[in-house]
């Protein structure tokens, strides 16, 4: 799981992809995950991380998680 | 150290489109507190999801209608409209303010009366007047206001075997250039129907005509058309002064002013685009004042409003089941409440608020309610903040219909809490039970037992 190399992000949450033309935003929450996916963490790295720095169950963030990651794959920011 | 926060993770595609000048409101501003009273501890003490009515607010918006209306003309009087929301403690702010009661069916009629609400100060409308209502309204010295010939008939007939004289109006319809025109409740203007029902009133004799009765329509958003239809009702009163030396003492507008719900496929929100009260109040008004009555015949004028005095004091709160995406990708969230509870989420987007701090991105989302049932939609588009599992939401301005026109479908209907002026909560409607619902059910005997 890896964004793609080209995707451009700002540190505000802003990602711009530009083979495509779209843009998109992402709260900070998001944008904590995208930089884990970039520093190449695993799945449940990156759930153990955001559970132990937020006040949430394991269950919702791995929900979350996978939704979200459908996301990027969905908008074609993963490869 | 404490944990920070959590907010669901979202990514929301940033759209290039044409421009909207109406532009679409993002609803991340939570609503934690209703009349001070904070929604986690209502929600904690009487259950989820719970109407909450705010006792201040209803007095506000009568008052402020009252004063409107009071300082255009110089008789005015409101009639609750029990069909709008008859839980007794709302019908009894209403009543304490100086309102009478308005309604258009005998288990209404007993309520008004249950409540206190004398006879003489009920009006009875509707097209469903049976014998026994019409002679308990008699008794009661209620005004009838006559809404078919039928009705007429069978009205001369009892007061002739009782011997009495009941105050009566007939319910006018008319064209007030709107479409579409209401023309299936009363006697028609232009079409002489109504001139024909005045006639075999005053020709009988046994009735006495003392108003005249209209509603042109509901959630109505030209204040011209009750101009249209006050001018047309005053000329009416006018003739039947004319031809028969008769004055009519009232004119009953009716209801139908907007409340500021947004109607489904409208540009701009209700809250920025529908009239205010002094709209209606000044075409209303200036029709009578400017028609030609002399100053000590001018009718009282009556008003039934609704809808326009108590929508906004009226909250839904309710709670996240969960959430889940659409094949389509869209996000889609489950309520616990739904159509069966807000019946007039068929027709508007109503306002929801979280109740509880977010950050400032947001979704968009459908928000289904609770049942298994493929309509049950509270709005097809909203945008809020990432909702998760057991957060609160606020619906606002539901407090006309949607507690009388609610449904007993697969869920039981929820309690409701009434705020009052020191910002006490009290029960006003206890949440259903099983046994609510049981209570006029019978099993016969041979179907009582089975096994399986």
């Amino acid at each position: 799981m890896k964004i793609r190399k080209n995707i451009a992000i700002s540190d505000s949450g802003f990602l711009f992809n530009p083979s495509t033309g779209d843009s998109f935003s992402i709260n900070p929450i998001g944008h904590e995950i995208v930089q884990m996916i970039q520093n190449e963490k695993s799945e449940i790295e990156i759930i153990d991380a955001l559970t132990a720095d937020y006040a949430i169950d394991k269950n919702t963030v791995e929900k979350d998680l996978y939704d979200f990651i459908n996301m990027l794959k969905t908008h074609k920011l993963i490869e | 150290m404490e944990k920070k926060q959590y907010e669901r993770p979202i990514i929301k595609s940033l759209n290039q489109g044409l421009m909207n000048k109406f532009g679409t409101r993002t609803e991340y501003m939570p609503v934690t507190h209703i009349d001070g009273v904070a929604v986690n501890e209502l929600l904690q003490n009487y259950g989820s999801p719970l109407f909450v009515i705010s006792e201040r607010k209803i007095r506000e918006n009568y008052r402020n209608a009252k004063r409107i209306f009071e300082t255009r003309y110089p008789k005015v009087q409101f009639a609750w409209s029990y069909k709008t929301n008859y839980l007794n403690a709302v019908c009894n702010v209403f009543h304490q303010e100086g309102s009478w009661g308005e309604v258009v069916s005998r288990f209404e009629y007993e309520k008004a009366l249950k409540n206190g609400v004398p006879g003489s100060k009920i009006l009875f409308n509707g097209p469903d007047k049976m014998d026994d209502d019409l002679k308990v309204a008699i008794q009661n010295d209620s005004p009838i206001h006559i809404d078919h010939l039928d009705e007429l008939y069978r009205l001369i007939e009892i007061s002739n075997d009782m011997d009495a004289n009941p105050r009566v109006a007939i319910r006018v319809n008319m064209d007030t250039g709107i479409y579409p025109m209401w023309d299936r409740f009363g006697f028609n203007y232009e079409n002489g129907q109504a001139w024909d029902a005045i006639n075999k009133i005053m020709a009988n004799g046994r009735l006495r005509l003392v108003g005249l009765h209209c509603h042109i329509g509901t959630f109505m958003l030209a204040p011209s058309a009750y101009g249209i239809a006050a001018s047309k009702m005053s000329e009416l009163a006018l003739q039947i002064k004319n031809r028969y030396g008769k004055i009519i003492s009232y004119i009953d507008m009716g209801g139908g002013f907007a409340s500021k719900n947004t109607l489904k496929g409208s540009y701009g929100l209700g809250a920025d685009s529908v009239p205010e009260i002094s709209q209606y109040a000044e075409a209303i008004t200036s029709a009578l004042l400017n028609a030609g009555f002399d100053n000590e015949e001018l009718p009282y004028l009556y008003l039934e409003t609704g809808r326009a005095l108590i929508d906004d004091a009226g909250y839904l709160l309710g709670s996240v089941i969960s959430n889940k995406r659409l094949s389509d990708g869209r996000r889609a969230t489950i309520m616990d409440f739904g159509v069966n509870i807000m019946f007039t989420s068929f027709w508007y987007d109503h306002k929801i608020s979280p109740a509880q701090e977010f950050g400032h991105h947001t979704e968009d989302c459908v928000l289904y309610g609770p049942l298994c049932m493929n309509i049950d939609v509270i709005r097809e588009n909203v945008t809020l903040p990432p909702l998760k599992a057991g957060d609160h939401v606020v619906v606002h301005n539901v407090g006309a219909y949607n507690i009388t026109q609610s449904m007993q479908f697969i869920a039981l209907r929820p309690a409701v809490v009434m705020i009052d002026m020191k910002g006490q909560p009290h029960v006003i409607k206890r949440s259903e039970q099983l046994s609510t619902l049981e209570e006029g059910e019978v099993v016969p005997d041979y179907l009582s037992k089975f096994s399986l």
